[in-house]
């Protein structure tokens, strides 16, 4: 086991685990706002696509990011509407979005770029750097400079998140509201506003996710390419139990799964001699989930109104 | 005038989808009305478009189904494409494992196997929401890539003919073999898939109809996902109704199998679904949660996918995935209904 435990384990996981901690507490801001958002995966797709085609263009990788912003929070908005303003169900207009996202980048990238799903090449002095390239420093901290500037940011976004939620008015209103709307409403708190807000903030955060995948770790947009990450990242919120650097360690743990799953592979053999099936540990964030969520792993309890629509007459 | 309602709000959110599809056409630079001709024109020609289109059809009826019986019963399915995977699997398992049995044993086997693993892994989520009254949502999305993952380990691992570049297992024995349409049908070649699934599909629809309107089962899960509080207090089990419904809409999505398997591939093939288990989602909700709803929606889905072929080749820009695009409209503009009915109640105030 020595053998694989290395620094670039390390950094595969740091690398693995980026793209769901923005993603996860995209969501944690719609959920604790008391809407389900299960379209982390499409929101992720838009600015995963967005990043890309923006990037070619103006070849500015943060042009790209801004776009990727954008772009999903708009996607977003249109989720909160649909779900808010007509109190369409929560789950099936999130299923909507993510196959509108399976749809929208093939179709747009067939017009733009003639291709059947992907974007072109970008080249590797256009992507999102990583700390080496923003700012000088010796050899001996090689560790950390090789880490994207992306990750980093995602650090920040935790320990920030982690105070708007719990020492800023905006905080307070977010949560009341995900936990009982009727009390804040009393209260004055606009509900439907707040909530729009923290959909539409899930749309900004899971749009940069999706731009780290297509122009920082990867170097273009290919069809699908967020493969399921927005449910593990839905998957970390639910074991993180809705808070903010809990759900982070959950990302941590599911991105060093999967790192795991790559390092191991042809490598760590059963004692029978074969590989060990890769399925095993891709199975490791959804079984957690459900067995976290069945309350085995301590209880992991939803915000009170999740999925509830708020309507002031009822 | 209920009737009138019911056909009224789901053609709507299919123009109003068909509508923003051609503006999404328009701005991608192609003509909206030749793509539409090429989406909808080609699934009417004999035997291809028609064949086709039926066999495209099947899967969606019978995912449809499923969701619609989980809504009926106040259960929101999206689990249907993780249950259809595993019991495809199952039902060439059978194939495979028994496929020196006559067809006269094998089908009804396979078909079991099929029903049987679907409601299985369906009862899965089910039995966590009656027993720990965790999410039923989320525990089927999990549950659909655990059963990818499952399924694709025992396809990789143990059924896979060794050297075969393709994910897929061994072919079943001849004897679990449905005949295609084409058999009874004259001037329909055997080379079109469409087999005898259809017509299961077409009488699970009647049968769901039955069940949930024509039986005292039917009647307790639609008075469960109607009021559950009021069901339990007249004497309804809640929790057992959650694992029974979840059960009968994984078997139902689990018949994509005998589809697939015993009708079309004649073997488990790994990926093989086109995004069916969600697309069923969308049928469900378009043909308002009724199994003949659901045939229609299905069909007209069907034809869309059948639609998407010529799209791809004869139109300069578009692909299509424009289908897609279609299907999560029509998804948006149907969950959304109250946007319609807003419409709808200040016109009826004025007449």
């Amino acid at each position: 086991m020595r053998s694989i435990l290395t620094l670039s384990l390390v950094f595969s996981t740091i690398r693995l685990a980026t793209p769901l901690v923005w993603a996860a507490i995209g969501g944690l801001y719609s959920e604790r706002s008391g809407v389900i958002n299960i379209a982390l995966e499409g929101l992720m797709l838009a600015g995963a696509f967005t990043a890309a085609a923006v990037t070619f263009y103006t070849h500015s990788p943060w042009a790209g990011v801004g776009a990727a912003m954008l772009a999903a929070a708009f996607f977003a908005l249109l989720l909160a509407v649909v779900c808010i303003r007509f109190k369409a169900n929560e789950v099936v207009a999130g299923t909507g979005i993510n196959i509108l996202f399976l749809g929208l980048p093939a179709v747009l990238s067939g017009a733009l770029f003639l291709s059947s799903g992907s974007t072109p090449q970008i080249p590797q002095d256009e992507l999102l750097p990583t700390l080496s390239q923003v700012v000088r420093i010796g050899p001996q901290w090689r560790v950390l400079t090789d880490v994207s500037i992306v990750s980093f940011l995602a650090l920040l976004v935790v320990g920030l998140t982690s105070y708007v939620l719990h020492w800023t008015p905006f905080g307070l209103r977010l949560r009341s509201v995900g936990e009982n709307p009727e009390a804040a409403d009393a209260a004055g708190i606009r509900v439907n506003r707040i909530r729009y807000a923290g959909v539409v903030l899930s749309g900004v955060l899971a749009g940069v996710g999706g731009a780290y995948l297509s122009i920082g770790q990867s170097s273009l947009f290919t069809r699908n390419m967020t493969a399921g990450r927005g449910f593990i990242a839905l998957a970390a919120l639910i074991f993180g139990k809705w808070r903010p650097v809990q759900t982070m360690l959950a990302c941590v743990l599911f991105g060093f799964a999967d790192a795991l799953t790559i390092q191991m592979q042809g490598v760590v053999k059963l004692p029978s001699g074969e590989d060990v099936p890769v399925q095993f540990i891709q199975m490791i964030p959804y079984v957690v989930t459900i067995v976290v969520l069945a309350g085995f792993i301590g209880q992991s309890r939803a915000p009170g109104a999740l999925g509830v629509p708020y309507d002031k007459e009822s | 005038m209920k009737v009138l309602r019911d056909l009224l709000f789901p053609s709507l959110a299919v123009l109003c989808a068909f509508l923003a599809g051609a503006v999404i056409v328009a701005l991608v630079g192609d003509s909206p009305i030749e793509t539409y001709r090429l989406l909808l024109g080609s699934a009417f020609s004999w035997p291809d478009g028609i064949g086709y289109t039926l066999f495209f059809a099947t899967p969606l009826i019978f995912t449809g189904l499923a969701v619609a019986v989980a809504l009926r019963g106040g259960l929101l399915n999206i689990g249907a494409e993780g249950q259809l995977y595993v019991a495809a699997f199952a039902t060439a398992w059978i194939g495979i494992t028994f496929a020196n049995l006559p067809a006269v044993v094998l089908v009804p086997l396979c078909c079991v196997a099929a029903i049987v693993a679907g409601a299985v892994w369906g009862a899965i989520p089910g039995v966590l929401k009656a027993r720990f009254g965790s999410h039923e949502v989320i525990n089927t999305i999990m549950l659909n890539f655990v059963a990818v993952a499952l399924v694709g380990y025992l396809t990789q691992y143990h059924y896979r003919i060794p050297g075969d570049p393709i994910m897929e297992t061994a072919p079943v024995g001849s004897g679990a073999h449905i005949p295609r349409l084409g058999a009874f049908i004259p001037g329909l070649p055997a080379r079109i898939p469409l087999n005898i699934a259809f017509l299961l599909a077409l009488l699970s629809s009647w049968l769901v109809y039955v069940l949930l309107w024509k039986t005292k089962w039917g009647y307790e899960i639609r008075a469960t996902g109607q009021n559950p509080a009021a069901a339990e207090y007249g004497g309804v089990s809640v929790r057992r109704e959650v694992v029974l419904t979840m059960a009968i809409s994984g078997a139902l999505a689990g018949m994509v199998g005998i589809n697939e398997v015993l009708g079309y591939r004649y073997r488990y093939y790994d990926g093989f679904s086109d995004n069916y288990g969600f697309t069923g989602i969308a049928v469900a909700l378009l043909g308002r949660n009724h199994p003949f709803g659901v045939v229609v929606a299905a069909l007209l889905f069907a034809v869309l996918q059948r639609g998407g072929v010529p799209v791809d080749a004869f139109t300069q820009l578009v692909s299509k995935d424009i289908v897609l695009i279609l299907q999560a409209l029509v998804i948006l503009f149907v969950a959304a209904e109250a946007a319609f009915r807003r419409g709808g109640r200040r016109r009826g105030a004025e007449g």
